[in-house]
C-alpha cells in the first residue's frame, strides 16, 4: 500500500473513531429531554460521558488537521464547498461544547432547560449535517476542472444525502441508547432500555437501507463495482440486525457492541465507495479529486507516518484506560465529582 | 462615503476576529495550568488542606476558561480550508503537518487527561490524580508549540522547496527548530505565565477586598507573585530579543512598528508620536524619542542600522514586481508595538509593588493596591491582543511571508454574502459566549472556595464537574 493510501485509510479511521465515540455522545445529548424523567437524572446522564466526551470530539480535530496535512487539495475544496453546513457545524459544536460546562453552574430551572436543550439541538445538528456532508463525497458535489466547489448550499441537498442525515441521527440515537444502558443504574437504565428497544427498529431499518443506497449510489456515481463496498455494508447491516435482536433479548453489552459496529461499518462503506477518489464531481466525472492528485508529498507523508505510527497506540491505550478508570456505572455513587 | 469591501477584506476581519477572540481563553489556560498544577503538587506534599481549597477554587475558573479555549479553536482548524482555501492547497504540505500532529500528540492528550482530572478525583490514588493535571499541562504546552511552529512558518518560512507553485515541506527538523518559532514559543508561554499570575493575583486581591478569607488568598496571591515577578521582567528581555529575531526575518514589520520611513543609523526609539504615519506624512509634528534605543533593540547594538519602509519598499519592489503596496498599515504597527511594550511593563510594575506590599504585610491592607491589582486583571487581555494584531497585521500584504500575497490566498468560490453570514453568526455567538463567560468567572471568583463555609457542612462543590 503506498503512503497516499495508507493516509487515506488513516482518515476513514479517524472518521469511524470519531463516529463510534462522539456517536454514543450525540446520542446521550439527542435522549436528554426524553430519556432522564427529572433533571438530576438529566445530571446523571450526562456525567454518563462526562469525562470521555471532549477526548471523542478531538478525534474530529485530529481528522480534519490529517486531511488539512495528508490531502490540502480534498481539505481546501471540501471545507470551502461545504461552506454553510460546516459553519452549522461550528455553531452547534459551540453551543454544545460549552452546554457540558454552564449547565451545572446555575441552579435555576430556566438556565438549565436552556444548556439542556443547547445539548440536545447541538448534537442532533452535528449529527445530521455530517451524515449528509459525508454522503455529499460520494454522491458528488459540482467541482471545476481547478477542483473549486461551483455549487451553492442547496446542492449539498438530495433524497440521498437527506435520508444519510436522518440515518445517522437515528443511529446515534440509538448507539446513544445501548451505551447508557450499560453506563447506567436503577430507573434511569430501565428507561434507557426502553428507548433503546423503541428505537432500535426504526433506526436499523433506516440504516440498514442507507448502507444499500451507498452501495448503489457507488456504482452508479463513482464507478465502482459492487464488491469492495458491498463487504463492509453487509457487515453494517449484519450488524445492526444483531443489535436489534440483542436488545430485545435485553443483552446490553453485546447490543453495544453492535452499533458500535455498525457506526463504523457505516463510515467505512462510504470510504469504501469514495476510493480511488476523495470528492467526487457531479458536473464532469473527470473533475473529482483522487487520492493521489490531492495528497501532499512523499515526504511530508512519510514524516507525519512516522509520528501517526508512534502516537495513535498511544492515544488508544491511554483513552481506553480512561474508558477503563470509569467503568463505573453513574448513578451509583454519590454526586461527588470532586 | 462608499466603502468598497472586498471578499478578502470580510475573510481578513473574520479571522482576526476569532483569532483573538480565541486567544483570549487560549494563554489563561497556559498560565492557570501550571499554577493550579503546583497548587495541587503543593497539597499532595504538604497535605495542608488550604492548597487543596485553592486547587478546586482556580480550577474551576480554569476549566470554565477552557471549555470555550475548545470550542473556539475547531473554528480556527475548519476557517483555513473554508475561508482561504488558495492558501490551504498552497501550504497545506508544510503548514498541514505541525496542525495534525497538535491534534494527534498534544490536544489528545489535553482532552483526554483532563477528563480524567476533572472525574478522577476518587477513581483515582492522590499521586496518579495530581500526574493527570501535568500531563494535560503537558499537552497544553505542546499544543502551543505546535501551533506557533505553524504560525511561524507563516511569518518566516523554512525548510521547504517550491514545487509547481505550491510550497512542499523539505526538512521537518528545520520546520521544528524554527528560530522564528522558537523564540515566538518562549514570548508566548511567558505571556501564558503572566495571564495566569497576574489574574491569580488579581482574583486574590478581589477576595482581599470583601474581607473573605484572608489567610487562604494570602498563599495564592505568595505564589502569583513568585510567577509574576520574574515572569514579568524576564518577558520585557524576551520581547525585545524576539525583535531582534524580527528584524532579520520581516525587516518591514519593525520599520513598520516604529513608523520608520528612512533608513536610519543610529535610530532613536519613539516612545510617543503624533502624526508621521503615511507616506505622504512622513514626519511626526511632535515626538519622544530616545536616542539609539531602537538601535539596539532591533539589532542588539547601540549602532545598528534599521532599514526604513522607503527603502525596503523599493528592494522588494526588485524582488517582487512593481505595482504593490509592501508596507504593512504603519499607525495599526507603531501602536499596536507601543501598547503591547507599555502595558507589559505596567505589569511588572504591578507585580513589582504587589511584591514590596507582600514583603511589607501590607498586601490585604492597602485597598488601593487591591484595586489596582483587580484593574490589572484586563492589561495581559490587553497586551497579549496587541502583540498578535502587531504580528499578523505586520506581516501584511504576504500570508506567508514573501511567497503568498494574502489578496490571493482566500477561497475564490465563498461569495461575500456566505462571509458575511459566517462573520454575522461569529460575531453574534462569541459577544454572547463573552459575556456569559464573563458572568460566570464573576460569580465563581467570588465565591467561597470549598470547605470553607463552616467545616462539616455540605459543600456546593463548585465547577469541578460537568
Amino acid at each position: 500500500m503506498d503512503l497516499e493510501t495508507f493516509w487515506f485509510c488513516l482518515i476513514a479511521v479517524l472518521w469511524a473513531g470519531y463516529f463510534l465515540l462522539e456517536g454514543f455522545d450525540f446520542g446521550v445529548g439527542m435522549l436528554l429531554p426524553f430519556v432522564p424523567r427529572d433533571d438530576a437524572e438529566r445530571d446523571t446522564q450526562l456525567r454518563a460521558i462526562g469525562p470521555v466526551w471532549d477526548g471523542n470530539e478531538t478525534w474530529l480535530v485530529v481528522a480534519g488537521g490529517a486531511t488539512f496535512a495528508a490531502f490540502p487539495a480534498w481539505y481546501a475544496t471540501m471545507f470551502s464547498g461545504l461552506y454553510l453546513a460546516l459553519l452549522l457545524v461550528l455553531f452547534f459544536l459551540i453551543v454544545r461544547v460549552v452546554s457540558f460546562e454552564w449547565r451545572e453552574k446555575s441552579e435555576t430551572p430556566g438556565w438549565r432547560a436552556v444548556w439542556t436543550w443547547a445539548n440536545t439541538v447541538g448534537s442532533f445538528g452535528a449529527a445530521l449535517i455530517w451524515g449528509v456532508g459525508l454522503s455529499c463525497l460520494v454522491h458528488g458535489l459540482p467541482l471545476d476542472s481547478d477542483g473549486e466547489y461551483t455549487g451553492s448550499f442547496w446542492d449539498l441537498f438530495s433524497p440521498y444525502t437527506v435520508f444519510a442525515g436522518i440515518a445517522v441521527v437515528l443511529l446515534f440515537a440509538f448507539h446513544g441508547a445501548t451505551f447508557l444502558t450499560l453506563r447506567t443504574v436503577g430507573d434511569l437504565h430501565d428507561r434507557a432500555r426502553y428507548a433503546a428497544r423503541r428505537l432500535a427498529v426504526p433506526a436499523v431499518v433506516l440504516a440498514a437501507a442507507f448502507l444499500v443506497w451507498t452501495v448503489a449510489v457507488a456504482m452508479d456515481r463513482n464507478d465502482k463495482d459492487l464488491l469492495p463496498p458491498a463487504v463492509p455494508a453487509a457487515v453494517g447491516i449484519v450488524a445492526l440486525v444483531l443489535a436489534v435482536v440483542f436488545v430485545l433479548t435485553a443483552s446490553y453489552g453485546r447490543a453495544f457492541a453492535m452499533t458500535a459496529l455498525g457506526a463504523i461499518s457505516l463510515v467505512t462503506t462510504l470510504f469504501v465507495s469514495l476510493y480511488p477518489r476523495v470528492m467526487v464531481s457531479s458536473t464532469d466525472f473527470g473533475n473529482s479529486l483522487t487520492v493521489d492528485g490531492a495528497a501532499s508529498s512523499h515526504y511530508a507523508l512519510q514524516v507525519m507516518s512516522v509520528v501517526a505510527l508512534i502516537s495513535v497506540p498511544v492515544v488508544l491505550l491511554y483513552q481506553g484506560w480512561t474508558y477503563y478508570v470509569f467503568r463505573a456505572r453513574v448513578g451509583s455513587e454519590r454526586v461527588d465529582a470532586v | 462615503m462608499t466603502v468598497a469591501v472586498s471578499t478578502v477584506d470580510l475573510a481578513r476581519l473574520q479571522f482576526a476576529t476569532t483569532s483573538l477572540y480565541h486567544f483570549l481563553f487560549v494563554p489563561l489556560t497556559l498560565g492557570l495550568g501550571p499554577l493550579v498544577a503546583i497548587m495541587q503538587t503543593l497539597w499532595y506534599r504538604t497535605k495542608d488542606e488550604q492548597w487543596l481549597r485553592l486547587t478546586h477554587f482556580f480550577g474551576t475558573l480554569f476549566l470554565i476558561n477552557f471549555a470555550i479555549g475548545v470550542a473556539t479553536g475547531l473554528v480556527q482548524e475548519f476557517e483555513f480550508g473554508m475561508n482561504w482555501s488558495v492558501y490551504s492547497r498552497f501550504v497545506g504540505d508544510v503548514f498541514g503537518a505541525p496542525l495534525a500532529i497538535e491534534g494527534l500528540a498534544a490536544f489528545m492528550l489535553e482532552a483526554t487527561f483532563l477528563g480524567l482530572w476533572i472525574f478522577g478525583w476518587d477513581r483515582l490514588s492522590p499521586r496518579l490524580h495530581l500526574a493527570t493535571i501535568w500531563i494535560a499541562v503537558l499537552g497544553t504546552w505542546l499544543s502551543g508549540y505546535f501551533i506557533l511552529v505553524a504560525n511561524s512558518w507563516m511569518q518566516h518560512p523554512v525548510g521547504y522547496k517550491m514545487v509547481d507553485g505550491e510550497a512542499q515541506l523539505t526538512s521537518v527538523w528545520a520546520l521544528l527548530t524554527n528560530g522564528f518559532a522558537l523564540r515566538a514559543y518562549v514570548h508566548t508561554m511567558l505571556a501564558g505565565l503572566i495571564f495566569g499570575s497576574i489574574v491569580m493575583l488579581g482574583v486574590c486581591c478581589w477576595q482581599f477586598l470583601r474581607g473573605r478569607h484572608v489567610d487562604l488568598f494570602r498563599k495564592a496571591a505568595l505564589l502569583a507573585l513568585i510567577v509574576a515577578v520574574p515572569v514579568t521582567l524576564l518577558q520585557l528581555i524576551v520581547g525585545n530579543r524576539f525583535g531582534e529575531a524580527v528584524t532579520s526575518a520581516q525587516g518591514m514589520k519593525i520599520a513598520a512598528s516604529e513608523a520608520q520611513w528612512d533608513t536610519c543609523q543610529p535610530c532613536g526609539f519613539s516612545m510617543f508620536q503624533i502624526g508621521g504615519f503615511t507616506k505622504e506624512d512622513p514626519t511626526p509634528s511632535f515626538s519622544i524619542t530616545v536616542p539609539r534605543l531602537l538601535s539596539y533593540m532591533a539589532t542588539g547594538s547601540f549602532d545598528g542600522q534599521v532599514e526604513g519602509l522607503n527603502e525596503l519598499q523599493s528592494k522588494e519592489e526588485r524582488e517582487f514586481g512593481r505595482g504593490t503596496d509592501y508596507m504593512p498599515n504603519v499607525r495599526v504597527a507603531y501602536w499596536s508595538m507601543r501598547v503591547m511594550a507599555y502595558v507589559g511593563m505596567l505589569m511588572f510594575l504591578v507585580a513589582a509593588l504587589g511584591a514590596f506590599l507582600y514583603r511589607r504585610k501590607k498586601l490585604e491592607t492597602a485597598r488601593w493596591f487591591q484595586w489596582a491589582a483587580v484593574a490589572a486583571i484586563a492589561l495581559p487581555y490587553v497586551a497579549a491582543t496587541a502583540g498578535w494584531i502587531l504580528t499578523e497585521m505586520g506581516r501584511q500584504p504576504w500570508i506567508v511571508q514573501d511567497l503568498l500575497l494574502t489578496s490571493e490566498a482566500n477561497s475564490p468560490n465563498v461569495s461575500s454574502t456566505w462571509l458575511g453570514i459566517s462573520l454575522g453568526v461569529f460575531v453574534t455567538l462569541y459577544v454572547t459566549l463573552l459575556a456569559v463567560d464573563f458572568w460566570l468567572m464573576r460569580r465563581y471568583a467570588r465565591i467561597d472556595p470549598p470547605g470553607l463555609a463552616g467545616e462539616g457542612e455540605e459543600l456546593p462543590v463548585p465547577a469541578v464537574s460537568y
